[in-house]
Formats: C-alpha cells, structure tokens, sequence
C-alpha cells in the first residue's frame, strides 16, 4: 500500500490536539454552573489522544505515551470512592459534597468544592474506559503476532 | 415602538430558521439512508454536524445566553475528528494503523 499525503492533517494535528487538550482542562473546571464538567473534559481528553493516533498510528504514539489507560480507569475509581467515604469520614452520609469560598493572594476569591475531587475520578475513568475501547477495537486483530499489542 | 417590531421580528426570523434547519437535517437523513456510496454519507453526517451547531447557536439566540457557546466549539472539534475518522476509513480501510510499511 502507498504512502497517503497526508501533510495537511499532520500540520493541523499538531495545532488541534494542543488546543483540544487545553480545552479540556478549561471544560473540567468550569463544571457545575456552567456546561463542562469531569465527564466532558474527559471525553474530549480522549478525542485529542484518538486524534493524534488516527494520525500518526499506533506504534509511535505508543512510544510518545506510554500509558496504560486500564489502570488510569482503575484509579479513577479508587479516586471517586475515596471522596465518597471521606464524607463519612466527617460524620456525613456517603457521597456527601460540600464547597466554600477561600482567598488567594493572586487569584481574590474562588468558589471550591468538593465535588470536584468526584470530578477528578470521573475524568479518569472517561480517558481510561474510552481509549481502552477503542484501542482494544482498533488493535484487534486474527493473526497470533499482535498478541502483546492489547491496551 | 420600533424596539417591539425588531423583538416580533427576531422572534418570526428564529422560528424560520428552525424549521428551515429542520427540513435540512430531514433532507440529511435521507441522504445518509440512500446514500449511493459512502462518500455521500460521510458527506451528509458532516453536513448534520453543521446544521447541528446552528441549531445550538438559534438556540443560544432564543434563549439570550451565552452558556451554549461551548457546546458550538465542542460539537465543531468532534465533528472534524468524525469527519477524519470515516475519510481516512474511506481512502486507506483502516482508521488507526498499527505499523508503517
């Protein structure tokens, strides 16, 4: 099979998977009052990973980032129980979310909430369970040589 | 007396362009169902995508906010992965490739 010329989608990966990835943080602290949230920015997370797969394959990237996204799901959800007993941990009823307003010295007056720990887990659970499946999807195949390459 | 008609008249061109939206994404799923070849239906999923982000930014009007801007941005980079995804199914069979030759 030829070589596709394919130097406009590598130019614009470089470009879009940078701000994808810096969108994503923004979409996960905006959660709560305003669209975003630990589930979107995950997701979006994902699709900046699964672009630059799509483009430059498995092998480089896997060079690139050496991952392993079953355990990144994994301690995501280590992460969203542990908010979860820490409720109890204050006499609360489990998963019991809590938030106040503090003072910085640079940034003045910010809105944080524990939820956003419960956020954190999710994020991870999303970037671990969709590349999990998609990669898994992506690298099956019938002969016996791939058999390391599984997520 | 002249602020009230431009209020009727953004509210009468918004429920235009709902429906003009509408029979656009209708026309759409048509296309995508009897799409002769798979190039027509990459074609008319993307298209959707777009009418899609109208849809969203007719909304943001109506509802006089700016919460919704997001989701335009967000609806636009999926849909240029999307996009990427089936053209590079169409031309090479294969979406992530495993190993250059």
């Amino acid at each position: 099979m030829n070589q596709p010329n394919d130097l406009i989608l590598r130019t614009t990966t470089q470009l879009i998977a940078f701000l994808l990835l810096g969108f994503s943080v923004y979409l996960f602290f905006a959660g709560h009052n305003a669209p975003g949230g630990g589930f979107i920015g995950g997701l979006t997370t994902a699709a900046a990973f699964i672009l630059m797969y799509m483009t430059y394959g498995y092998e480089k990237i896997k060079k690139i980032l050496p991952i392993n996204f079953r355990l990144i799901a994994v301690v995501g959800l280590l992460i969203t129980l542990l908010s979860g007993i820490g409720a109890i941990a204050f006499g609360e009823a489990f998963l019991s979310q809590t938030s106040d307003y503090f003072n910085f010295p640079i940034l003045g007056e910010k809105h944080l909430a524990t939820a956003m720990i419960f956020d954190l887990g999710v994020y991870l659970v999303v970037v671990g369970i969709t590349l999990t499946i998609i990669l898994s999807i992506a690298t099956d195949s019938d002969d016996d040589s791939n058999e390391d390459v599984g997520v | 007396m002249l602020e009230e008609f431009g209020d009727q008249l953004l509210d009468i061109v918004l429920i235009i362009c709902f429906i003009a939206m509408t029979i656009s994404i209708f026309l759409l799923v048509i296309r995508a169902f009897r799409g002769p070849s798979n190039a027509d239906r990459a074609v008319a999923i993307d298209t959707m995508g777009i009418n899609m982000m109208a849809i969203t930014g007719l909304a943001s009007i109506q509802l006089v906010t700016d919460k919704l801007n997001d989701v335009v941005l967000l609806i636009g980079i999926l849909l240029f992965i999307g996009t990427i995804a089936i053209a590079k199914f169409i031309e090479k069979g294969v979406i992530i490739d495993q190993n250059h030759h």
